[in-house]
């Protein structure tokens, strides 16, 4: 089972619609208990990183019993963002902070927002990018973007680099829609629901 | 680097598409989700639908195109076309749109563009602009490009990406329709101003047209329809061209 959490940032039918594709029907826990037997949990999102802060104790805690049960978390858009400490874009709302890090609005020697196709620089082997060809593009729209650390398996550059696909053991995220990203993102959601059934 | 986007623009008027498409093997030329299915075989970047008569029948059989191209196809998707309300936003983005186009109704009350943008994200709501050539400057129509606004393109653009909006639809009514190029100047007056994506629409004829409103016009991304309906390979073998001139697109991947 995988959990699609519903914090009030943008409209997930998108997300709902590319999961589908993938072989996934997801749910939408209402509160953090629903996600007692969450296998798997995507937090989506659009818009300002304030609009986290609608993920409080409760769903923090929720889902950090559930990655102790082994349980796999995608973050994909704001949703990547708030894996990290926190954002400038508003330094009062904490980020979970399961990746060392801090997401910082893009220099504006460029247009931003970042809104297109661009391409992935993957650095190192990836599960969730496994079947991604080297210099895959995927849509992006986003004015800020997190930091190049070392959980970062793939960079993406928009007047700065910045990190495009976290990985850890048990942590995703993407700064892009997968959702948007054509055939190869539906192979990116593919490989998120596989890595979250039973047997993975 | 950021690509330049191409986007198809499918009119649709009860859930048909208006202009001929001429793609051999397409079983019904008039299917939105047959033309927008080859369109992102073909690499397209985007696509928007535009409903063309936007009358309270035409409605369900929008939510009912968005749907079925929705569900199949994974690239951006925007709606435009008779959305006056936040209902009509919903509408569309409730059956599967990730952008809503608005124009009219924006220049009559610029306010909603901030109150789309505050329910759905800047990411979500494209500002259209309707401009023609005026002397020395370019002014804003509404309706269709029948009724002058007094407003002029430039500064509108400005203000729209003040109230929210995050990208411009910008269509040239002069060039519309001609097939003798995009306004080039236009485009870059407006794309120079904003730091939001200007998308560049009206003109589009050969392969050097996208390849001068990309450089000179500076835009972000160009729309077109006809254009692409000329042959099977159009998408595909523009983004060749462009990649060959030296503009950044999306390759397909071999």
């Amino acid at each position: 089972m995988i959990a699609l959490i519903d914090y009030g940032a943008g409209n997930l039918t998108s997300v709902r619609k590319g999961f589908a594709a993938a072989g996934a029907d997801l749910y939408t826990p209402a509160t953090p208990a629903d996600l007692r037997d969450a296998t798997g949990i995507v937090v989506p999102g659009v818009g300002h990183f304030a609009a986290t802060a609608a993920l409080d104790a409760g769903w923090r805690g929720a889902i950090t019993s559930a990655l102790g049960r082994g349980a796999k978390l995608f973050g994909i858009c704001l949703g990547q963002q708030w894996l990290f400490q926190g954002s400038d874009e508003d330094p009062d709302v904490p980020g979970l902070g399961i990746i060392a890090g801090r997401c910082r609005r893009l220099p504006p020697t460029l247009k931003v927002p970042h809104v297109g196709w661009n391409s992935l620089d993957i650095r190192r082997p990836s599960r969730l990018l496994a079947g991604i060809a080297p210099g895959t593009q995927a849509y992006f729209t986003h004015s800020y973007a997190a930091d190049v650390t070392p959980e970062a398996v793939a960079v993406t550059t928009h007047a700065a680099p910045f990190a495009s696909v976290v990985e850890t053991d048990q942590v995703f995220g993407v700064q892009f829609h997968p959702e948007k990203s054509a055939a190869a993102g539906v192979q990116m959601l593919r490989n998120f629901v596989s890595l979250c059934s039973p047997s993975a | 680097m950021l690509s330049k986007r191409l986007i198809a623009c499918l009119d649709v008027r009860n859930g048909c598409v208006v202009k001929g498409v001429q793609f051999e093997g397409l079983r019904n030329a008039g299917d939105p989700a047959a033309l927008a299915r080859r369109y992102n075989l073909e690499g397209i970047d985007e696509l928007v639908i535009l409903d063309v008569t936007a009358t309270l029948e035409s409605r369900q059989a929008l939510a009912d195109t968005i749907h079925a191209v929705s569900r199949e196809l994974f690239i951006p998707l925007a709606v435009g076309g008779g959305i006056r309300s936040l209902d009509d936003a919903e509408a569309a983005i409730e059956a599967g749109a990730d952008k809503v186009s608005v124009n009219s109704a924006a220049l009559i009350d610029p306010a909603l563009i901030t109150r789309l943008a505050a329910r759905y994200g800047s990411q979500a709501i494209v500002v259209a602009i309707d401009a023609k050539r005026a002397g020395g400057r370019f002014d804003v129509f509404s309706r269709s490009g029948s009724t002058g606004t007094g407003r002029e393109a430039v500064e509108w653009a400005k203000q729209a990406e003040e109230c929210g909006a995050g990208e411009i639809l910008l269509t040239s009514i002069d060039q519309d329709g001609t097939r003798e190029g995009f306004d080039c100047e236009l485009t870059a007056a407006v794309s120079t101003a904003v730091s939001i994506p200007v998308i560049a629409s009206g003109g589009a004829g050969t392969f050097q047209h996208f390849l001068d409103v990309f450089t000179a016009g500076r835009a972000d991304a160009a729309l077109a329809a006809s254009v692409f309906h000329y042959s099977e390979h159009a998408v595909s073998e523009l983004k060749q061209f462009l990649d060959s001139n030296g503009v950044p697109v999306r390759l397909q991947p071999v």
